[in-house]
């Protein structure tokens, strides 16, 4: 009689289920030293995840919590640039890979810090490229597994994760660590209302805390007289209605924080009394008591 | 049959040979490129692992178009690497160098040795591998 899956005894000696086991091992023991751990979603590129996320760790850095980010867009990194640490080296220690210093001592980790020049895209070796497509999605989790458990992030308060449009990313992560929640963020259009809800069913699909809404680039600031016009015709009240969560803020586009954002220095510390830094300032107020007020000590 | 050894990857098969603990006869089952991608993309060990992986394994051995110099680790102190070590160090990925310094230069002190030589990166590579 052949022998059936179940006869086998053992994997012949590599023993991955006790490797994949101290993987998480090891991932368990770095995140123990993280109270929190927030990702930054939005389902839709170019809604402004990044700079948002950029932001809101300068503003609760500047509050005196000890802040990570975690660029999880690994093939379209920009939080090196956002936070001003493009071009740092990286320092190994026993400890891990130690996170480039931003402003504020915010600790920072991104494949653009790895990767040979501007242009370089995110590839992996393979006897063909073509090939490397096949395995890329497993590749990536892994990556993103090895920037959590083996840099020093040492005691965090927030760890903040910058993740790339779309949704699966999200689950990845859910399935990787006990994330404490995370920050959806949409404009006021249609389009990305519709992404936007598709992302949150999903989310919620697989367990994962929704904090509440963003609403960014909610009108337009002039610099010239001070005057708040409309961007974009929706609204992100009803689409937070309709999704179920919170709105936690509105965020005005000022021209300046692309100005900032091109030159790494974190636009809500350097225009905190324009309309959009005093609404990333109560956004950041509202993820704090969120996380750490409202009884959210889990 | 019991797990012997793993060659490669080479040309992205790997070879990984079983031997009869009786009478010593070995089988070699090769690997189909992409298995061996799937494999190493989930960052197990193909023969299991005597030493913990070390941080960025995978991203290390795996990313392409590194960056030259974005890695530092601190100079382990009495140890002296010599040419020849030197120069076969260089042949590794950007990202992978600076750990193997780290864990060949940690070797060679924890034995009492002075100088990193080839011989030396053998004697670690046959134990350790990297």
């Amino acid at each position: 009689m052949p022998k059936r899956y179940r006869d086998i005894v053992g994997d012949g000696g590599s023993n991955i289920l006790a490797q994949v086991e101290e993987f998480q091992g090891r991932l368990r023991a770095r995140m123990a030293r993280v109270r929190k751990k927030v990702a930054v979603t939005s389902g839709k590129g170019g809604v402004g995840k990044s700079v948002l996320t950029a932001n809101l760790a300068a503003i609760l850095a500047a509050d005196g919590r000890r802040v990570g980010v975690l660029d999880a867009d690994l093939n379209g990194p920009s939080m090196a640039k956002l936070l001003g640490v493009r071009g740092q080296r990286l320092r190994l220690s026993p400890e891990g890979v130690h996170p480039a210093e931003g402003p504020l001592g915010i600790r920072v980790l991104s494949t653009d810090l790895l990767l040979s020049e501007d242009r370089a895209p995110l590839t992996w070796e393979a006897p063909t490229q073509q090939d490397a497509f096949v395995w890329r999605e497993t590749m990536e989790a892994t990556a993103l597994r090895e920037f959590l458990a083996d840099a020093a992030w040492g005691d965090l308060d927030l760890l903040l994760l910058d993740l790339p449009p779309g949704a699966p990313r999200l689950p990845t992560l859910a399935g990787l660590l006990d994330l404490d929640g995370a920050l959806v963020v949409t404009i006021p259009s249609e389009v990305a209302g519709l992404v936007v809800g598709r992302s949150v069913e999903l989310a919620r699909t697989h367990g994962v805390r929704l904090l509440g809404l963003v609403e960014n680039m909610a009108g337009y600031l002039c610099v010239a007289c001070g005057t708040l016009g409309e961007l974009f015709p929706g609204d992100g009240e009803s689409l937070a209605e309709a999704s179920g969560l919170p709105l936690l803020g509105r965020i005005p586009f000022d021209p300046r924080i692309a100005w900032c954002a091109d030159r790494g220095r974190p636009y809500a510390l350097e225009h905190a009394e324009s309309p959009a830094g005093q609404a990333l300032r109560a956004l950041a107020a509202r993820l704090n008591d969120l996380l750490w007020e409202e009884g959210a000590e889990r | 049959m019991r797990f012997d050894s793993v060659e490669g990857p080479e040309e992205g098969s790997v070879g990984v040979t079983f031997g009869c603990p009786r009478c010593g006869h070995r089988v070699t089952l090769l690997t189909n490129p992409m298995e061996t991608q799937l494999v190493r993309s989930l960052g197990v060990k193909i023969g299991g692992r005597e030493v913990p992986p070390e941080p960025l394994e995978v991203v290390r051995t795996s990313l392409a178009r590194q960056r030259e110099g974005a890695l530092e680790v601190e100079a382990e102190g009495g140890v002296v690497w010599v040419e020849a070590a030197e120069a076969r160090l260089q042949r590794l990925p950007p990202l992978a160098r600076p750990m193997a310094r780290m864990a060949i230069s940690r070797y060679a002190r924890e034995r009492g040795r002075t100088t990193v030589t080839p011989e030396l990166m053998d004697e670690y590579r046959a134990r350790m591998g990297f």
